[in-house]
């Protein structure tokens, strides 16, 4: 089955006529069925065109009503993004994918807010998307490197699931479905959602889940895995080297007040029943060795 | 986004949070001029770095006369402060605040950051203030009364009176720290703040709640709607090799070992650092060149790698998916020969357009060690450096 998107989704983009947009609907359009799966895009000011035959609403509401659409992916500037994600989560779409880097966190906290209690599943922002492979890819990862399998892949960065899945690939190993769950504090899905989802899909056999220092989610997510995952589950975390108080690149991965160093993380991990590796290389290998 | 002790203060005035009267100087004459100014008898002359700890650090004095203050002044402008927070080459004091002497019946400890789990904004505060906070943190956590702010409500009346009467804030005085408490949130929310910590929060021995110090920190994400508080940025305080690599918009920060990291990606270039510490060798910088480097941007990353006088090899590891491998072989060339390299240089490209981008280097003419994988090139460097030293 994989999980969140399959050949069946459809998509809208919001922002498809910035350079951005315009370039990553164009390369997941070309990427396995891409093709029928992106049906709309969004931009209150231009609607009734279209970008290469794909219309163009006034309206998340509207591209939804029109097309059946069920999934947004967001390249929306970061001033607009957050309530781009507003937009999606009230049309009632099921799932939005923010890639969008530099949305200030004020304007993230406020649309978590809204979001409580409504349907709406929201990956990202600040990542690469998600692909399931050779079905559809939602994001701005390169297709060409996966192949259908089933290993389900969970990260918070962009290059380094990159490198996670090519080492899979060295290994023979496919995948069910790829998540870059982003690098920013205040976000959507975290490794436990993700993790669930994976736990209950039938063409997941195993996860490789690759963690930043920073934060509580993946010792939250370890605790959860020990009680409710039925499927080894293997991960790295990146940061071992990485100084206290020092933001490294993502928002997300600073380690302040002594909490959230690769180091705990990775113990937490262990001893909740994930192997680990404290070698970036070595992700695909400990994957295997636990089939 | 940081900015010093002074400037927060004013900003959180702004907000019905009281202070002591202080003035900013940069000068010993000026200082003296504004404890004259300030009047009274006794005033805290305090250095304006943006790291905490100051106080230990032996940055701030009490001073009983003018006399004293001049003295104090002249001691601590041009001082190297070290404290736990500047790492051990400490940093160069060029500002001072004058302020007028409080008398000090208890302190407390108040902070506001982003909670991520609870993806709310969290008020810590403890009846324990003053400088040993962290060490509160860790030993009696208990200690550390939490509050979890709605962000359309804000910090209500209610939350606010409850921390105040949890940390030991006096009945007479509650009202007081409730107005101050929600003029914090208040102030925090307004900013795009990331960090605010009133440390101490002091009760006068006239019953007064005041913040004594203050130190606020923003969201550099939010800055483009903040130009008052963009223009309250101190570049005496930040390290120029990171004010260079943000005008490249390069994500850069210098480390303590000898082996420079290139690498696309956050999360890529910390497991880089990683993989070189594993194999016994250490990173002299992190260094993300972000998903649209150009050669040009290549070239600037390489110049700010070799500003270390402790390099002693540099490693590249590019994951090309929308950056293409050729363009960064191109990069690595051209940076390569003009800026005459006089370390090893490791490469490791993996990606879309590989190939090409091998070939471009391999026929470059240039002494460039290729590696196949991340391990292969984290050895390669650690041995290239090692041998380099040696040499």
């Amino acid at each position: 089955m994989s999980i969140l998107i399959n050949r069946n989704s459809r998509v809208m983009t919001q922002g498809i006529t910035g350079k951005t947009g315009q370039f990553h609907t164009r390369m997941c359009r070309e990427y396995a069925n891409g093709k029928e799966c992106f049906v709309a895009g969004v931009n209150p000011r231009k609607p009734g065109e279209d970008f290469e035959g794909i219309p163009v609403y006034a309206s998340v509401k509207e591209a939804k009503q029109q097309t059946g659409a069920n999934v947004s992916v967001i390249y929306v500037p970061p001033p607009f993004a957050a309530a781009a994600i507003d937009e999606a989560v009230e049309a009632e779409l099921d799932l939005v994918i923010c890639i969008t880097e530099g949305i200030p966190v004020r304007d993230m906290l406020r649309t978590r807010y809204k979001m409580q209690g409504k349907k709406t599943r929201l990956i990202g922002p600040n990542c690469p998307g998600i692909i399931t492979p050779d079905e559809l890819k939602i994001g701005i990862m390169p297709g060409y490197i996966h192949k259908k399998g089933r290993i389900g892949v969970v990260s918070r960065s962009g290059t380094l699931t990159y490198e996670a899945v090519a080492q899979l690939m060295a290994l023979g190993l496919g995948q069910s479905t790829c998540i870059g769950i982003g690098g920013d504090p205040v976000n959507g899905l975290k490794h436990l959602d993700v993790l669930q989802l994976f736990n209950e899909d039938d063409e997941t056999d195993a996860v490789l889940m690759v963690g930043e220092i920073g934060g509580t989610d993946e010792e939250d997510c370890a605790r959860w895995v020990k009680e409710n995952m039925r499927k080894p589950v293997v991960g790295f975390i990146a940061g071992v080297t990485a100084p206290p108080g020092k933001r490294m690149g993502h928002a997300g991965a600073i380690i302040s007040g002594g909490k959230g160093t690769a180091q705990e993380k990775l113990e937490v991990m262990e001893s909740c029943g994930i192997k680990v590796t404290h070698n970036p290389a070595e992700m695909g290998k400990l994957l295997k060795s636990v089939l | 986004m940081k900015i010093h002790e002074y400037q927060a203060k004013e900003i959180l005035r702004k907000y019905g949070v009281v202070t002591p009267k202080g003035i900013a100087c940069f000068s010993v004459d000026e200082a003296v001029k504004a404890a004259q100014q300030l009047g009274g008898d006794v005033w805290a002359v305090k250095a304006q770095i943006y790291a905490g700890g100051r106080g230990k650090g032996g940055g701030v004095k009490v001073a009983k006369s003018l006399d004293e203050v001049r003295r104090r002044a002249s001691e601590i402008l041009n001082m190297r402060l070290v404290t736990h927070q500047t790492g051990p080459e400490g940093q160069v004091v060029h500002r001072l605040f004058i302020e007028q002497g409080v008398s000090i019946e208890k302190e407390f400890y108040v902070g506001m950051v982003v909670d991520r789990g609870r993806q709310r904004v969290c008020l810590m505060a403890s009846s324990e203030g003053g400088m040993e906070i962290e060490k509160v943190a860790a030993e009696t956590p208990e200690k550390i009364h939490k509050v979890f702010i709605d962000p359309i409500a804000g910090l209500s009346q209610q939350q606010a009176e409850e921390v105040a009467l949890k940390i030991g804030i006096p009945a007479q005085s509650v009202p007081q720290a409730v107005t101050l408490l929600q003029g914090l949130y208040q102030a925090f929310d307004d900013t795009d703040s990331s960090l605010l910590e009133i440390n101490p929060l002091t009760l006068t021995a006239e019953k007064q709640v005041i913040a004594l110090d203050a130190k606020m920190n923003f969201d550099d994400n939010a800055l483009f709607r903040h130009p008052e508080i963009v223009a309250l940025r101190d570049l005496d305080e930040e390290d120029p090799v990171e004010i260079e690599a943000s005008k490249h918009e390069l994500s850069y920060i210098p480390l303590d070992g000898n082996i420079g990291c290139l690498v696309n990606g956050a999360g890529l270039a910390m497991a880089t650092m990683d993989i070189i510490k594993l194999y016994g060798g250490n990173p002299a910088n992190f260094l993300d060149v972000g998903g649209g480097a150009t050669a040009e941007k290549v070239t600037e990353a390489f110049k700010l790698m070799l500003r270390n006088p402790n390099l002693q090899a540099i490693l590249v590891n590019i994951f090309g998916g929308i950056m293409k491998c050729d363009v960064i072989a191109q990069g690595v060339v051209a940076a390569a020969r003009e800026v005459q390299l006089t370390v090893p240089l490791v490469v490791r490209l993996e990606g879309t357009n590989v190939e090409l981008g091998k070939k471009i280097l391999a026929d470059s003419g240039l002494t460039i060690i290729s590696a196949e994988n991340m391990a292969d090139a984290a050895q390669k460097s650690v041995s290239a450096a090692k041998t380099k030293l040696s040499s």
